[in-house]
């Protein structure tokens, strides 16, 4: 065999692997056995090739040999037998041309399969998981080591997942049209915790995470292209471009905290807050706004800033508003409460830091009493802002986060006690 | 496939129930229990007396103890179940959601294991 076949062949597997297994799930109605049957089409097409040439329609090709071993296999597998004439036995000598050439069809496949993947049926962290290996083909290996669990608990938790799958009969379709904004929302909400796994969190490896983010923005990209008509798809999508684009200013070489106010405005890629504020623009356009569209758009406002001071926080604070409304929680009215504080002053920040304590809320979040802490450090109630910030240190886990804390406090400490309010 | 729907609830929440109240959801049961019947996926079902008629057995070194009381202590306690016939999960778990007790307690879906024809 050539080098240049086993090219082609590569790179066919590729970009075309994910939907090969998508059609043979729905053709073998099994994940295990999908997998199998597509491991199996590749090899047989190494030696095939090499002889009579790649054919003219790979992928179909591919299918239906992977899916005729398929067939062959269960039939030698006494536990397979029923599912065998259930498939139509009589239907084994396939004919190349029953398959969907079209190309919506294939892609329906492909949507069928995100959302048998994120069924509600399943654990929150079987869905992710499932995601990424299924949709998104990373091995267990590198998902075990992106979540920072042992191989073998990766392991263990997507054959529980794909067990279940089979087990309680979670069907391999799109879901109807009463069922469907619910499911939507499990989608977005997979597709957004991969990206935010390898965004927000910063132990482990580096390479990784930044992997685990462009998958999550391959997905997201994958989903406005299935279903262009829902608003959030593009709204997710933005928000990931978007914070991705500041992803490297957002630390030190050293590995230590950069605020955004502090942050390198002219190493922020670019191209991609420019691709995210066209999707925000088209988002905001829908009928109706989601959340994920409007913290979009909230980051394209941080974005399009040429400086920290030049930032739009009067529209920044209109739209936490907004989103208070939308996607009631604690932590979007923290957010909310910063963003006033920066308009109105950090008075008026704290009154609503204030009413979110008052309903016990947060009490254990770092974040909250480090914006607290910095409201008072802005007013120049240092001993009071030490006092927030040791409180925050107290709560917070990461390292980073915890070296910044520490910083802020010696900074307050060598300022001395109270003084006049300082000017940002 | 075949599904056992569990219907899990607090007893002692059930029992406070006024006549009234009690009458009504029996009607309610009979008029799911019916339609069920009419669309194809009603296989079997019954309701159960309360966890205090229960009676736990077990045989351990060949010796059967019985015991008072259900299997184990929990804030819902079983007290029905649908047998149903469904395409797939996702109709078993629209049929669970419109047996009236999932509005107070629980309904846990379980498919029925396929036991293979011996041979």
């Amino acid at each position: 065999m050539t080098a240049e076949l086993q090219q082609e062949i590569d790179r066919i597997y590729r970009s075309e692997s994910r939907r090969i297994l998508a059609t043979l799930i729905r053709l073998l109605g099994d994940f295990d056995v999908a997998e199998e049957a597509l491991q199996d089409a590749f090899g047989i097409a190494l030696e095939q090739w090499a002889r009579d040439g790649v054919p003219a329609n790979p992928r179909t090709w591919l299918v239906s040999t992977g899916r005729n071993r398929a067939i062959d296999r269960m039939r030698r597998d006494a536990r397979f037998v029923s599912r065998v004439d259930e498939l139509g036995a009589d239907s084994l000598a396939i004919d190349a041309t029953e398959l969907p050439e079209n190309e919506s069809g294939v892609e329906d496949d492909r949507l069928r399969l995100i959302f048998t993947c994120c069924h509600p049926a399943l654990a929150s962290e079987a869905q992710v998981a499932l995601t990424l290996r299924t949709i998104c083909g990373l091995t267990t290996e590198e998902i075990a080591r992106s979540f920072l669990v042992p191989l073998s608990t990766m392991a263990q938790r997507l054959v529980r997942a794909t067990g279940k799958i089979r087990d309680a009969g979670i069907p391999y379709r799109i879901p109807p049209a009463n069922e469907l904004a619910e499911r939507i929302d499990a989608v977005l909400a997979v597709v957004y915790l991969v990206f935010t796994e390898g965004y927000a969190a910063t132990s482990g490896d580096e390479l990784i995470r930044r992997e685990l983010c462009s998958e999550a923005i391959r997905l997201g990209r994958l989903l406005v292209e299935l279903m262009p008509a829902v608003s959030e798809t593009s709204g997710l999508l933005a928000l990931m471009l978007l914070h991705d684009a500041r992803r490297d200013t957002r630390s030190t070489p050293a590995g230590d905290l950069v605020l955004l106010d502090e942050q390198d405005r002219t190493q922020w890629n670019r191209a991609q807050i420019d691709e995210g504020t066209q999707l925000v623009d088209a988002s905001l356009r829908s009928a109706r706004v989601g959340p994920y569209a409007i913290q979009a758009a909230i980051a394209a406002l941080h974005a399009k800033a040429p400086t920290a001071a030049d930032t739009d926080w009067r529209q920044i604070a209109a739209l936490y508003a907004l989103l208070v409304e939308r996607a009631p929680s604690a932590v979007v009215e923290l957010n909310h409460a910063v963003a006033v504080a920066m308009v109105d002053g950090p008075e008026s920040g704290l009154l609503l830091l204030d009413a979110i304590e008052a309903r016990g809320e947060l009490r254990d979040y770092h974040l909250l009493a480090a914006a607290r802490a910095d409201l008072l450090r802005r007013l120049g109630r240092t001993n009071a802002a030490v006092g927030a910030y040791e409180k925050a240190l107290e709560l917070a886990a990461l390292e980073p986060e915890r070296r910044f804390l520490e910083r802020r406090i010696r900074e307050l400490r060598s300022r001395g006690s109270d003084r006049a309010p300082a000017r940002s | 496939m075949q599904y056992l729907l569990l219907i899990y609830q607090n007893e002692s929440e059930a029992t406070k129930r006024s006549d009234a109240d009690a009458g009504a959801m029996r009607k309610e049961y009979m008029t799911f229990t019916e339609s069920i019947a009419k669309s194809g996926h009603y296989k079997g079902g019954n309701a159960l007396q309360p966890t205090n008629t229960a009676t736990t057995v077990r045989v351990r070194g060949g010796k059967r103890q019985a015991t008072d009381g259900p299997f184990a202590e929990s804030r819902e306690q079983l007290g029905g179940y649908y047998l149903v016939d469904a395409k797939d999960l996702d109709e078993a778990i629209g049929l669970a959601e419109r047996i009236p007790g999932a509005r107070t307690g629980s309904i846990e879906v379980r498919p029925i294991l396929p036991i293979p024809a011996a041979s």
